[in-house]
């Protein structure tokens, strides 16, 4: 003990760091803050301390060149000692991260922690959750498998739409004209150098500031923020009502860091790592690229614009958004800080919170995107066979070879770009059918070039059985009327 | 110490040394900058676009669409299998040809080829094509992308070296056809 002692001594003779270092400790914080709901900021501290240390372990095996990249993520999961439980740690520390950075946000913004004198605080964690993002997004090419590879297609697209710079923009990506060694070097570079400097440089700036400016007090309704005196009631407070930070009010901060880092290691071991998927090789084209669950919400978004509001959407609306978040503590720098009196505050993020879940879920089963094998891997329901004649059965079979079932479903089976066709024929006419399926229309391929009258016609005979046992089929009433009687209805399409 | 006109030695030697930082600076700066932006001006540079052979003619039969694959004119050693680049060539009558890069026009996604519907559909968000590239649905604004051809000594080739992305196509063929 004595020995410890005598060399913390001698250091803090040279040093002299640690009466600053103490005082740093000690300062005081207001009461209410040592709370379950200031434990976000440290946590995500610590996860980030947690992904450097993984994030080099993970740089002793990994080969960061785009031929041997794929090779050296399959030594990582099976050849090397518990590597599989690293890149799972990596991994879940990174979904982790983001989540904690979100939720950390939310807190700062419906405690009115951004207004007076924090709004530089609020902008530097602005930067932090981009640059927390873009280490989301650069890490998720390092797995270099065929959803990064396809996903830094996507990207590519999205910035190549950027008016008059698009084309540079896409080759300082690419490092080059196509997707290859030189795009993996550089999301290498920027995420391993470039990024984390960043992240590193603003994690002190924004802790610096909340050591400088204190932590935001306990919101109370009715304490509103006046530039004028803000400073001098928030001194008043942590002096009267107030508790050093170390050890009063670090306890929960410890208590969920530790939960938190307990939780990743949990995912990591019964979860497992992510990926990689197959190999990067653009020459295996069957497959279907899904990005990482954070930028699910993105894929929905982009399934769901209208084309013609893609570009504008895509281009223009991260602007937006950033550049509301950058403005929003010196529009609203002072005032409430309580949740209890700003319902627009509370109702934006359950706005944004419902936005993003109901994307993020939709995502999961992307019903915009054709079921590739539907038609040769997904059987039409037998009930949609019984009792048919040759005819309509003969058009169930057009329906599988045409692919229709890849867009359609039946039976809740098959894809769901296109409508359900289980009731198709209460809605629409034999007529209305020959042209829908001639002619398109309605965000459908025409395909009066691809079929034959006679698949056409089988094809509608069995579109035309496809309706509910109490629902008769849609009729042309004119018909009868024009072709005169008889002609309504062939009696073989009949139930 | 001295009088606000005069310059003392200490002042002249800082005066210099941040004038001499800037030259230096400048002097860093091209070749860094020209660094960085290699990728870009790489374009203007022989060999960028070539023609590369897809295989003999016999490959692709008259009326049909058939994966082909190359190499990407531009390597390095580290490109790996990235550097094998997929498209679809579709024979018209024997004599025209179609090479369509396998990128969706949305948002670069590979498409697939089925041949019994004569379509092409993108697996990511439900773009589809008619057999001569022209859009069907789904979310992309034009057809698909088109490579220059030509044949040679019973070979067909294609000019290719750049993926295609929707804001830029150089030598790749934009024209919009009209809907099949």
């Amino acid at each position: 003990m004595r020995l410890i002692k005598s060399i913390g001594e001698w250091l803090d003779a040279r040093l002299q760091l640690g009466s600053s270092i103490r005082e740093t400790m000690e300062h005081r914080v207001p009461r209410e803050t040592a709370s379950w709901f200031y434990v976000f900021g440290s946590a995500a501290f610590v996860v980030f301390l947690l992904q450097i240390v993984t994030g080099t372990m993970l740089a002793l095996i990994y080969v960061p060149s785009a031929g041997e990249a794929w090779n050296s993520l399959q030594t990582l999961n099976h050849n090397v000692e518990l590597g599989w439980f690293i890149r799972g740690l990596h991994g879940w520390g990174s979904n982790f991260m983001v989540a904690i950075v979100l939720i950390h946000m939310v807190q700062v913004f419906l405690f009115g922690a951004y207004k007076y004198p924090r709004e530089l605080t609020w902008i530097v964690g602005v930067l932090l959750l981009l640059v927390t993002l873009g280490m989301a997004f650069t890490g998720q090419v390092l797995r270099f498998d065929q959803d990064a590879y396809w996903g830094l297609g996507i990207g590519a697209s999205i910035a190549s739409r950027v008016p008059l710079m698009g084309p540079v923009i896409v080759k300082l990506m690419l490092g080059g004209p196509i997707i290859a060694g030189a795009t993996l070097s550089r999301f290498f570079a920027l995420h391993v150098f470039v990024v984390p400097g960043l992240l590193i440089a603003f994690v002190a700036v924004h802790l610096l500031m909340v050591l400088k400016l204190g932590i935001n007090e306990w919101p109370m309704p009715g304490r509103v923020v006046h530039k004028a005196t803000y400073i001098e009631d928030y001194h008043e407070l942590t002096k009267k009502d107030g508790l050093p930070f170390v050890p009063s009010a670090i306890g929960k901060d410890i208590f969920f860091a530790a939960f938190i880092l307990l939780s990743i290691a949990a995912c990591a071991a019964y979860f497992g790592p992510f990926g990689p998927s197959g190999p990067p090789d653009p020459t295996i084209i069957q497959t279907a690229p899904r990005p990482d669950f954070f930028f699910l919400w993105l894929y929905a978004v982009l399934s769901l614009l209208p084309p013609s509001m893609e570009t504008p959407a895509l281009l223009i609306g991260p602007v937006v958004v950033i550049i509301g978040l950058l403005l929003l503590p010196f529009v609203f720098g002072e005032g409430e800080k309580s949740w209890r009196r700003r319902p627009i505050a509370v109702l934006t993020i359950l706005l944004v919170a419902v936005a993003l879940g109901t994307f993020t879920r939709l995502a999961g089963n992307a019903p915009w995107s054709p079921v590739m094998d539907a038609w040769s891997g997904v059987p039409i329901p037998p009930e949609f066979l019984h009792n048919r004649s040759a005819l309509e059965r003969q058009g169930a079979l057009v329906f599988q070879v045409k692919q229709c079932h890849n867009c359609h479903s039946l039976g809740e089976q098959g894809g769901k770009r296109g409508p359900a066709l289980d009731a198709v024929a209460v809605r629409l006419t034999q007529d209305q059918l020959i042209r829908q399926v001639i002619q398109g229309g309605g965000n459908m391929p025409a395909y009066g070039k691809n079929l034959s009258p006679a698949e056409t016609t089988a094809l509608v005979a069995f579109l035309e059985t496809l309706h509910p046992g109490g629902q008769s089929p849609a009729r042309d009433a004119s018909r009868a009327l024009a072709l005169g009687t008889g002609a309504e209805r062939p009696p073989s399409t009949d139930q | 110490m001295s009088s606000p006109r005069q310059i003392t030695r200490r002042d002249l030697f800082v005066k210099i040394g941040v004038f001499l930082n800037g030259i230096v600076g400048v002097i860093l700066a091209v070749p860094i900058v020209r660094y960085l932006l290699s990728p870009v001006s790489r374009e203007r540079k022989p060999g960028y676009e070539s023609w590369i052979p897809l295989g003999e003619l016999e490959q692709f039969p008259s009326g049909e669409t058939r994966l082909a694959t190359y190499r990407n004119p531009v390597v390095s050693s580290s490109d790996g299998e990235t550097a094998n680049i997929a498209c679809w060539v579709r024979n018209v009558d024997g004599q025209t040809f179609q090479v369509f890069a396998i990128n969706c026009a949305h948002l670069g996604c590979p498409v697939r080829w089925f041949p019994q519907s004569s379509l092409f559909m993108c697996p990511c968000h439900g773009g589809a094509y008619y057999q001569d590239g022209s859009r069907a649905s789904g979310p992309p604004e034009r057809g698909l992308f088109e490579y220059d051809y030509k044949i040679d000594s019973g070979k067909l080739l294609i000019k290719a070296g750049e993926m295609p992305t929707p804001g830029q196509a150089s030598n790749i063929v934009t024209e919009i056809r009209p809907c099949a």
